[in-house]
């Protein structure tokens, strides 16, 4: 009979051990993902899960609209997360996101990337509603973003300081307003960096001596809901739906859902092994593209795109809309 | 080791095993750091990370990648917070097992208990509305190292006054009666044997504090400012390698990202030289009859 004994054979038996652990915990698994096959989506109920990475901007826009499209698609599930910009631009490269959310035009150096405009947006700067402070104008902004102005005094204001809030780097937003008044990233002396739009709202909020920049529908939707915010003038204009939507205000970006483009043209999510875009993101940006979504579009003060810069891709599954439009006999209504 | 009997020869094999896979992670970790830093030691180079012009990857030709703010700001961050919450959660420990009546004792434990539960993100958004306007008042921006040293301060503080009691709590009745029986009072029990005694454990649970202290992301990104630079004064914003990390790591390109690593790695390493350290420091307990 073999001795047992562990202080005789302990790496062998610890080695043992943990093979027996590992095997275990294979099986598992594998009877466990077994339990999950995909259901490839068939024509008639969309179903599946789609990624939507990125910018703060958008993300409370698609997040309404997939909660649309996932009432009448109950098999589909949509998850919308933050991150910036430049997180939904890599992660629609990489294939980590089914989409990926930009609040802003694609580079030079992201041609493989197509982009699908929802909607437009401007930036606007804001500062607290007890500031005196109406309007500024170009130069003061570059001033007061570099460091040379650092008193509310000197603008005509209540003396104090002014607390200059930046955005993070990757954001898009941030981007937008250093090619608008021509500053260098490293020109401008921030006081408080901030991540996403809301992290700026509370900022100002809490601080009387604050100014910001961010997007303007989401500075609208909260002064609206009574934070105590006041949007600036940009020169002569006011920061409204109506003005971005003229096309003359100063700062206005489009706000995208990215998809990689393959090399045959056809859009691709990047997951899965075929490369073209799967029925349930076909569908989702078909909707998000329709005006079936403009009421959620104009709720969130943002601009409903006109239609001649979508880039809907060729071969969209059309799903019925409720006023009657023919289908491809596709989705279901539900 | 003793030779397991039969009945019991299941479970030891079973608790081994979890126990090398346990140990197996941290090595993991570990080396999965190392390989991803590899990259930024070997392009940009140890001395770079101390040198060069602020952190700024995308800037200059060849990125600018100086780590030095960000140390500082965790560093500063994390002692900001130990010198706040230590004296008040030892003090809360000794009231708790020495001078409270019973009911009173039990009611400060349960709070330290649910304070210790509160997710860091809350602690965050509260010191983003509440903690920081009042900063704000006494020196603009109120997002500074100060918020930071506060609200990281409260969320240890729980974690070394339980730590501290239970070790206080277990410290052998005689020893303490013998203090009394001496003629002692309460005050020169409590400071001549027993904070001696419970030493080890007060320790560990500074330590089990300082970890979580270096490793808490989301409440220093909302309160801190994320503005890299050295801290000049308390009510300056700093930005800490943890919200570094969060800020960065979702977008950062190949460079950047591995930049991005070896802050990571530089804390993982932090971390084991604390437990080390104070492993090296633990008086070796001679219990005499």
């Amino acid at each position: 009979m073999r001795k047992y004994s562990v202080s005789q054979r302990p790496f062998l038996h610890v080695l043992r051990s943990l093979a027996r652990l590992v095997t275990v915990a294979s099986l598992a698994w594998l009877v466990l993902a077994c339990g999950e096959a995909d259901h490839p989506t068939k024509g008639r109920a969309l179903e599946g899960k789609l990624v939507l990475t990125g910018s703060s901007t958008v993300a409370p826009l698609a997040a309404e609209i997939a909660r649309r499209f996932e009432e009448r698609h109950p098999q589909a599930r949509i998850d919308v997360q933050t991150g910036g910009s430049s997180r939904g631009i890599a992660d629609a490269r990489s294939g980590v996101a089914d989409i990926g959310m930009a609040s802003r035009s694609l580079k030079e150096e992201e041609s493989d990337l197509r982009a699908i405009t929802i909607a437009q947006d401007g930036i606007t700067l804001v500062v607290h509603a007890d500031n005196p402070v109406a309007a500024l104008d170009d130069r003061q902004v570059v001033a007061i973003y570099t460091g040379e102005i650092d008193d509310w005094a000197a603008l005509g204001g209540e003396p104090g300081t002014i607390t200059v809030v930046n955005k993070a780097a990757g954001r898009a937003t941030l981007e937008v307003f250093l090619e608008h008044f021509a500053l260098d990233a490293g020109s401008v002396e921030a006081d408080v960096i901030i991540g996403d739009n809301q992290q700026g709202i509370k900022t100002v909020v809490g601080n009387p001596g604050a100014i910001a920049y961010l997007s303007i529908g989401a500075a609208d939707y909260e002064a609206r809901q009574g934070a105590p915010i006041k949007l600036l003038d940009a020169g002569s204009m006011a920061p409204t739906p109506e003005n971005v939507a003229s096309g003359r205000f100063p700062m206005t970006r489009p706000l995208n859902f990215v998809v990689r483009e393959a090399a045959t043209g056809e859009l691709s999510t990047g997951t899965g092994g075929d490369d073209s875009l799967s029925d349930l993101a076909r569908a989702f940006l078909d909707f998000a593209s329709s005006s079936e979504v403009h009421d959620l579009i104009a709720a969130q003060f943002f601009v409903p795109a006109a239609p001649s810069e979508h880039h809907v891709p060729a071969g969209t599954v059309e799903t019925s809309h409720p006023d009657g439009e023919p289908s491809n006999g596709d989705a279901p209504q539900s | 080791m003793a030779t397991p009997p039969r009945a019991e020869r299941g479970l030891h094999r079973l608790l081994g095993s979890l126990a090398v896979l346990a140990g197996s992670l941290v090595v993991g970790v570990v080396a999965f750091l190392l390989l991803e830093s590899l990259d930024a030691l070997r392009a940009v180079g140890v001395p770079r990370f101390l040198s060069d012009e602020g952190w700024s990857p995308a800037g200059g030709p060849e990125g600018r990648f100086n780590l030095v703010p960000m140390l500082t700001g965790t560093a500063a961050l994390t002692l900001g917070a130990l010198l706040l919450a230590t004296p008040a959660a030892v003090g809360a420990a000794l009231f708790c097992r020495f001078y409270a009546p019973p009911r009173l004792a039990h009611g400060l434990r349960s709070i330290l208990e649910v304070l210790a539960g509160v997710p860091s993100v809350v602690y965050g958004f509260w010191g983003l509305v509440t903690l920081v306007p009042l900063i704000q008042r006494l020196r603009p921006p109120g997002q500074s190292l100060l918020a930071g040293c506060l609200i990281l301060g409260l969320m240890v503080l729980p974690t070394i006054a339980l730590v501290s009691e239970s070790a206080l709590r277990s410290l052998p009745r005689p020893w303490l009666d013998g203090g009394a029986a001496l003629g002692l009072d309460r005050w020169a029990v409590v400071r001549g044997i027993a904070l001696p005694a419970a030493l080890p454990g007060i320790v560990t649970g500074v330590l089990l504090a300082t970890v979580r202290a270096l490793g808490e992301t989301m409440a220093v990104l909302m309160v801190c400012g994320n503005v890299v630079q050295v801290p000049a004064s308390l009510f300056d914003p700093i930005r800490s390698l943890t919200a570094n990390i969060a800020l960065e790591m979702a977008y950062a390109g190949e460079h950047h990202r591995s930049a991005l690593f070896v802050s990571g790695l530089l804390l993982m390493l932090a971390v084991g030289a604390l437990i080390v350290l104070v492993d090296r420091l633990e008086p070796v307990r001679q219990h005499h009859v």
